[in-house]
């Protein structure tokens, strides 16, 4: 499949680099700034050595990638909340012109889910999304293979940022300031961890399951969202002492999402440590199904990606 | 107390001539209270045991103990027709008796929750009161944490004693009193029913 890929983060980085290893080829690249284009494949070496001297990909304009020659549009820009903008018009320009969409933004499928689907439904391409939830946890195809209506709810750790400082403080009892300083110097949290120790991000995975579970509907508005910002140390200390933990818990249903920190069996299914997310599937005729990996991270994230273009193939 | 631990005449004339019609024979229960320790709280607390069709048949008055609210703990044997326990239980805790538990099995659901921020600033024991009077639960234990000093952030653990049933209607109650008192509640994962 020829790929156009819009956006060069970490993910659009290593959808670059891992295409070709996948038997895919990527025409088209762009930041938010330039574009590279070549209709018999860019060299990812190249484009991605430019990106890192020059801060730009090539010579053509960003605009020029969504209308280059491809099979199916990547799209890797930032998540954006409210309008879901650009990635939204990405969507509708690849689905105009009746392209394949495979995003690893989330806005579009958290936010306008409903939209995107319309545009679909008027399109000769599908929109496939994996990567959008649980990095490279295929959550999505095992619902997808389920059938969604035989899924009744799914729930799970699906932030390695804030699990990572809920299980460090649960494990050195220390308070979170420090583990979240500790966090930023791994980079295992960003600087401004907003995001991630809010519940939003945690929040928005959960609002594209409960789409996919009720076929739409669900927004990040509609969320009833807490972060783990005001969780003493001393809460997981007792928690601990009674055999429990802390965990931020996000959990979605047909009917809605809920994300928050829980309290959960410290040697349960879902208390993974470090960045590791889980994903627990209720599911109607074969029980609980767990799914656990990485959740994050440019080449695991990048799998999700090039596995969504292989299933369109 | 020899002379409250026989059966009185209303509890044992309502608990004889009622079995028929009620359908089913006394069962046997257990009720453990706790009381202030002044006089006439006992009495007080017997009385709807008896206006309602309970039967007493023991008390166990434990003066050497004390419960964590500086309490005392005081266990009821009873009999009574099955459907009246309820209406019991009820009609101690409307003349303000503090039910901690009444038989096992009836309150068979615990659920512990963890309860931070300024915990003592907004009175924990304003707190627990409110949580047991509006929910029909019962604390039965708590753990404090304020390693900060009173006046900080702290964290208690609360284990509550729920009806069958009622464990989650009672994590709810926890949460909008916590609400109304700028507290935040980690609540259990109930992976049955998200």
């Amino acid at each position: 499949m020829k790929l156009a890929v819009l956006g060069v983060g970490a993910v659009g980085r290593s959808v670059v680099e891992l295409a070709g290893e996948y038997g895919h080829t990527v025409t088209a690249v762009a930041d938010s700034e330039s574009a590279a284009i070549d209709p018999d494949g860019v060299d990812p070496e190249a484009v991605l050595a430019r990106k890192e001297r020059e801060g730009t990909v090539g010579d053509a304009a960003p605009a020029d990638a969504l209308t280059a020659a491809s099979d199916v549009l990547v799209e890797a820009t930032p998540t954006t909340l409210g309008d879901a903008e650009p990635g939204f018009s990405h969507v509708r320009a690849a689905l105009e012109a009746d392209r394949h969409v495979v995003l690893a933004n989330k806005g579009p499928v958290a936010e306008r889910y409903d939209d995107v689907r319309d545009l679909e439904r008027d399109s000769a391409g599908s929109v496939l999304f994996e990567a959008t939830v649980g990095g490279a946890i295929p959550v999505l195809s095992a619902i997808r293979d389920f059938g969604p209506d035989h899924i009744t709810a799914a729930r799970g750790v699906l932030n390695g940022t804030a699990n990572f400082v809920l299980s460090r403080m649960a494990a050195e009892g220390l308070g979170y300031e420090h583990v979240l300083a500790e966090a930023q110097d791994l980079g295992v949290a960003e600087a401004d961890p907003t995001f991630d120790v809010d519940g939003t991000d945690a929040a928005l995975k959960c609002v594209i399951l409960a789409n996919v579970l009720g076929d739409g509907g669900h927004s990040l508005a509609d969320a009833e969202v807490r972060g783990i910002r005001d969780i003493p140390g001393s809460a997981l200390e007792l928690a601990a002492e009674d055999g429990q933990t802390v965990r931020l818990i996000g959990e979605a249903t047909p009917e809605g999402v809920r994300v928050g920190p829980r309290l959960i069996p410290q040697n349960g299914t879902l208390a993974v440590t470090g960045t590791r997310n889980i994903v627990q599937l209720e599911t109607t005729n074969a029980g609980r199904l767990n799914i656990s990996g990485r959740g994050a991270g440019g080449p695991e994230t990048a799998t999700a990606v090039l596995s969504d273009v292989s299933r369109l193939r | 107390m020899t002379e409250i631990g026989g059966p009185t005449p209303a509890s044992s004339g309502v608990a004889r001539g009622e079995p028929e019609t009620d359908g089913g024979e006394s069962q046997t229960h257990t009720i453990r209270l706790e009381l202030i320790d002044e006089p006439g709280q006992l009495l007080g607390a017997l009385r709807p045991i008896a206006e309602n069709g309970g039967n007493l048949l023991s008390i166990f008055h434990e003066r050497g103990n004390i419960t964590p609210r500086g309490r005392i703990p005081v266990e009821v044997d009873l009999e009574c027709p099955p459907e009246r326990f309820e209406a019991i239980v009820d009609a101690l805790r409307d003349r303000g008796v503090n039910v901690i538990q009444a038989d096992a099995e009836r309150y068979g659901e615990e659920v512990t929750v963890l309860l931070t921020g300024h915990l003592i600033d907004s009175d924990l024991s304003d707190t627990l009161r409110r949580i047991e009077e509006c929910s029909d639960a019962s604390v039965i234990d708590l753990s404090l944490s304020a390693p900060q000093g009173t006046d900080d952030t702290s964290s208690a653990r609360v284990r509550l004693a729920a009806r069958e049933g009622r464990a989650q209607r009672a994590v709810g109650i926890v949460r909008d009193i916590a609400a109304e008192k700028g507290l935040h509640v980690v609540e259990p994962l109930s992976e049955g029913s998200p």
